[in-house]
């Protein structure tokens, strides 16, 4: 018997939930005044936990390392937010946004929490419209949907390509509400850098002031960690500057199991890398593929031409075009789920069709729907719908409308305009669905430490469709926690305030110190940066979009070379009682060079094509990914000293409800 | 391209701070001017100098994290855009940069080009917000139609990322674009009228305890807003106030 227990309820997939919550502990509204809550992470998972719980009555200590709540990395994410309302009456419903979700996850998910996930979406778009979130609107009043990658429904909401700023403002405002009431102590600049068990609970974590650089010893009867994925590890990616794994690969070296690490979710619609001096990538919003259409160049000669400059890609005529989703998926066509946009962007590429100096790039082309909508435009406005300029003017707007921020943002960073020339765009690393190990109740294998959001691993298998991050992350933190949680604390009613001068404060505190130490008297020559950019190099080329059993072997030695360098050789700055932005970034680096190692080692371990992770040596004739059905379980290691000898753990995964096939999307 | 980087340097709150020289050579036009200081910085580092430090965190426009000062405007030399979305091809080779923290009372700095604005929070804190039960008990989203138009207006106020370049810009370092885009979004939606006449009394008090100076109408706010949030806001929540105060 393994010690994973996913506490999954019995009974029917639709009513376990409810099940759940009639048989979960519940705390008395006078109790909950006597209990702390530590919530490290202030994005959509954290954010709206923290407003929540405080909500509830519990006092809520919040975190996080930016300098306001409202800045947390979620702020970026553009495209939408999933709901299974059935507005635009098209034939959505619970069942059918959990079967798109499990298939889109290649059947490598938890049924019953996606199920859960399914049937509280509904409640999120009302909970945040009641907030004053303004989502898209038709002219009717009511609200607008659209469709994304991987689904045949039109299920998402959203706010122009800002609606994870919206959502987070939601969230952020939720939050400062219960901040002037005094519900929540809010910590900003302040970075998680342990967390303490207490006789085997999690009961506290060991924070440092970013601007002082004091350490802080906080208590609690339960930590909850909303701190985001660890895509930064690749260096290059979509995350914000200052996303990690720390929170994370603490808790996991204090007990907690990392479930999946090498699942990683590649985006399709990035803007291409343009040079060494890079520090991030862009994405694209993935709503763009409603409209625009991907291709290539049929021939080399005009790739060529392409290339050198002496060729524009509106001059290629259609017939010598590869649209190439369209060609090979006629039934999603360009709204193919993103791993698989994504490789056969990278096949088009490496048979050297890539359109950009780097050979890694392809287009995106908005010229058939401006031509499109402009037509629509004219005809209803009574105009010659033959008229190429008066078409092309109206059609522009209607584009401009849809993803006016889109293509202004993509013209600031490439200085090319959209509306006249095809995107280039290329995948890029975007979402992590591996992350800690959680039960049903989102509690990781320490008793009393929980992990929402992009932090755990539990709803999205090995990909993630579009518009289910955001989802996932609001409903853990308004309505999945809340409850759950609860079931926690019922029994520390009594316990009274958790003392922070107990020998397992002292251990992690001098723990933490002896770190920092470390890096800050280490005389090495290197900057963090330096080491950071040769494990993304790594990364990418050995652990990235395709991986085979030789380099993931290679890439392990090479990270584990890398971190003994790093210690040796790497210089930080400053010193420890001030601002230091390098030594925030050093620690940070430090815990990428140990996860890069279990994440190569999951890798390795994983011998098929699931998802975003494609196994070079296990694909279908068709190139297709080729997922073997012994490996439907989830990976989960437990810390024993060194990445090297983490125990694998594996949970065995069901599925009663889903005919498990091939994922088609032809 | 070679440059010349003027940068503002204090060590602490408390330290005076001056302006440093730094010449720095082959930055390329397509890097942002975040990466051109990246560039600075592993120098310095290289040098066993401490970098400069400032403040970013997307680096593509949206969480409002980078403030930089930038030849005497908030932003740098274009209209419509944060620090990080400002690419080298704005400047020439041989130029000289100047580059400061957001000067403002109510922003006091933290190191070098990194201010604390956590005055904003406390604003939003005072009544940035619907007080609505985070149950999700609330009723169906459709079932208050919401004008588009309406609906529009509330979202580009709502697009605000608390930057604070309108603060910076301001000769009275006045945050009035800053609240007024809250209050407008609140305004313009039915949810928010309940709460309308303590939401905009309690965020203006909380405006002026912070220690901002007072709207004259320059309007310099506006032309550094990144986000384009419009002089109207300040019309309506001057509306608002008006009428809160009547009542009040
Ligand atoms: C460009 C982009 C576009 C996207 N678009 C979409 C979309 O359209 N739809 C969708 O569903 N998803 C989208 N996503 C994915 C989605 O945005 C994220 O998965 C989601 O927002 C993660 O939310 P979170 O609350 O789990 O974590 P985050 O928002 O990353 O929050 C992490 C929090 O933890 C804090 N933190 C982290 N470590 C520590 C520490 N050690 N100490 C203290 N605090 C810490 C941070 O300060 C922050 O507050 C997008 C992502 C990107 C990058
Ligand atoms: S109003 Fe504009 S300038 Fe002021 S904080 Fe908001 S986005 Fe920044
Ligand atoms: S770094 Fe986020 S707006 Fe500039």
């Amino acid at each position: 018997m393994s010690i994973l227990d996913s506490k999954i309820p019995d009974g029917p997939l639709a009513d376990k939930w409810t099940k759940h919550k009639n048989e979960i502990n519940l705390v008395n509204p006078a109790n909950k005044r006597l209990i702390d809550v530590i919530i490290v992470g202030t994005g959509l998972a954290g954010g709206s936990a923290a407003a929540t719980l405080a909500e509830l009555g519990y006092n809520v200590k919040a975190f996080c390392f930016q300098d306001s709540p409202r800045r947390a990395h979620s702020i970026a994410a553009q495209g939408g937010i999933n709901a299974a309302k059935n507005y635009q009456g098209d034939g959505d419903s619970t069942y059918r946004l959990f079967y798109d979700t499990v298939k889109g996850g290649d059947y490598r998910s938890r049924e019953a929490n996606v199920y859960r996930l399914a049937e509280v979406s509904t409640n999120i778009i009302d909970q945040c419209v009641a907030q004053g979130v303004p989502f898209a609107r038709e002219y009717g009043g009511l609200l607008d949907n659209r469709s994304f990658g991987g689904v045949l429904v039109s299920r998402t909401f959203y706010a122009k390509g800002q609606t994870g700023q919206q959502l987070l403002l939601g969230a952020y405002a939720a939050m400062n509400r219960q901040i002037g009431r005094g519900k929540i102590k809010m910590y900003t600049r302040h970075e998680m850098l342990d967390v303490v068990v207490v006789d085997g609970k999690a009961r506290g974590i060991i924070a440092r002031n970013l601007v002082t650089g004091e350490i802080e010893r906080h208590s609690a009867h339960a930590v909850v960690l909303g701190t985001g994925g660890y895509g930064n590890a690749f260096y290059l990616s979509t995350y914000a500057m200052g996303s990690n794994v720390t929170a994370a690969w603490k808790a996991h070296k204090r007990g907690a199991f990392f479930a999946n690490p090498c699942y990683t979710q590649i985006h399709p619609t990035c803007i291409p890398v343009s040079g060494d001096h890079q520090s991030k990538l862009t994405l694209m919003s993935e709503s763009l593929r409603n409209d625009g259409r991907i291709w290539v160049p049929k021939h080399k000669k005009d790739v060529e031409a392409i290339r050198n400059g002496s060729l524009k890609p509106t001059q290629i005529a259609e017939e010598d075009r590869d649209y190439y989703l369209e060609r090979r998926y006629p039934a999603f066509g360009n709204l193919v789920p993103r791993d698989v946009a994504s490789r056969a962007a990278k096949e088009r590429c490496d048979a050297g069709y890539g359109v950009n100096k780097t050979g890694e790039a392809v287009y995106l082309d908005f010229a058939a729907a401006i031509e499109r909508y402009g037509k629509e435009q004219a005809y209803v406005k009574g105009l010659d719908v033959d008229d190429k300029k008066v078409v092309t003017d109206l059609g522009k707007k209607v584009v401009e409308n849809k993803y006016g921020n889109l293509f202004q943002m993509y013209e600031k960073i490439v200085d090319q305009n959209p509306y006249e020339t095809p995107m280039m765009i290329y995948p890029a690393v975007h979402y992590t669905m591996g992350g800690l190990w959680v039960d049903y109740n989102l509690m990781t294998t320490v008793p009393g430490l929980y992990a929402i959001g992009e932090a755990n691993f539990s709803d999205h298998g090995a990909n993630r469709l579009g518009a289910s991050a955001l989802m996932q992350g609001l409903a853990d933190g308004y309505f999945v926690l809340p409850y759950t949680i609860g079931d926690y604390l019922a029994h520390d009613i009594r316990t009274g305030p958790i003392p922070t001068d107990s020998k397992e404060f002292d251990e992690a505190e001098n723990k933490v110190r002896a770190d920092i130490n470390k890096l800050i008297n280490n005389k090495g020559s290197k900057s963090v940066d330096h080491f950071h950019k040769r494990l993304g190099k790594i990364m990418w080329n050995k652990c990235g979009m395709a991986r085979n059993e030789k380099e993931l072997k290679e890439a392990i030695t090479e990270i584990a070379a890398l971190r003994e360098e790093f210690y040796k050789d790497v210089f930080v700055p400053g010193t420890e009682n001030e601002y230091n932005e390098e030594l925030a970034k050093a620690g940070r680096v430090a815990d990428f060079l140990e996860l890069g190692e279990l994440f190569a080692k999951d890798a390795l371990e994983r011998e098929e094509s699931a998802g975003g992770h494609f196994r070079e040596e296990y694909q279908t004739e068709g190139g297709e990914a080729l997922r073997r059905p012994e490996y439907q379980y989830v990976s989960a290691w437990e810390f024993k000293g060194k990445p090297s000898e983490a125990v694998h753990h594996k949970e065995p995964l069901e599925y009663e409800n889903i005919e498990v096939k091939e994922r088609s999307y032809k | 391209m070679n440059l010349t980087l003027k940068i503002w340097r204090q060590k602490d709150a408390k330290d005076k701070g001056k302006i440093v020289d730094y010449p720095i050579n082959g930055i390329s036009p397509d890097m942002s001017f975040l990466e051109m200081l990246d560039v600075l910085n592993q120098e310095l580092i290289g040098k066993g100098e401490e970098p400069v430090a400032f403040d970013h965190d997307c680096r593509e426009g949206i969480c409002g994290t980078c403030s930089l000062y930038i030849n005497g405007r908030a932003h740098g030399p274009q209209t419509k855009i944060t620090a990080c979305q400002l690419h080298m091809r704005s400047f020439k080779d041989g130029d000289t940069i100047y580059i400061e923290p957001w000067r403002a009372k109510a922003f006091p700095v933290v190191k070098d080009l990194v201010v604390d604005r956590s005055s904003f929070d406390r604003i939003q804190q005072a009544g940035g917000f619907i007080s609505v039960n985070t149950s999700g008990n609330t009723q169906d989203a459709n079932a208050i139609p919401i004008e588009k138009e309406n609906a529009d207006k509330a979202f580009d106020a709502a697009t605000c990322i608390g930057c604070g370049a309108c603060v910076a810009s301001c000769k009275n370092s006045s945050a009035m674009l800053f609240v007024s885009a809250k209050v407008s979004q609140f305004a313009l939606l039915p949810q928010g009228q309940v709460e309308a006449t303590d939401r905009v009394l309690n965020m203006v008090k909380q405006m002026d305890e912070e220690g901002f100076g007072n709207c004259t109408n320059t309007g310099a706010c506006e032309v550094e807003c990144p986000k384009g949030i419009s002089l109207e806001n300040i019309a309506r929540m001057n509306r608002e106030y008006l009428a809160a105060s009547l009542k009040g």
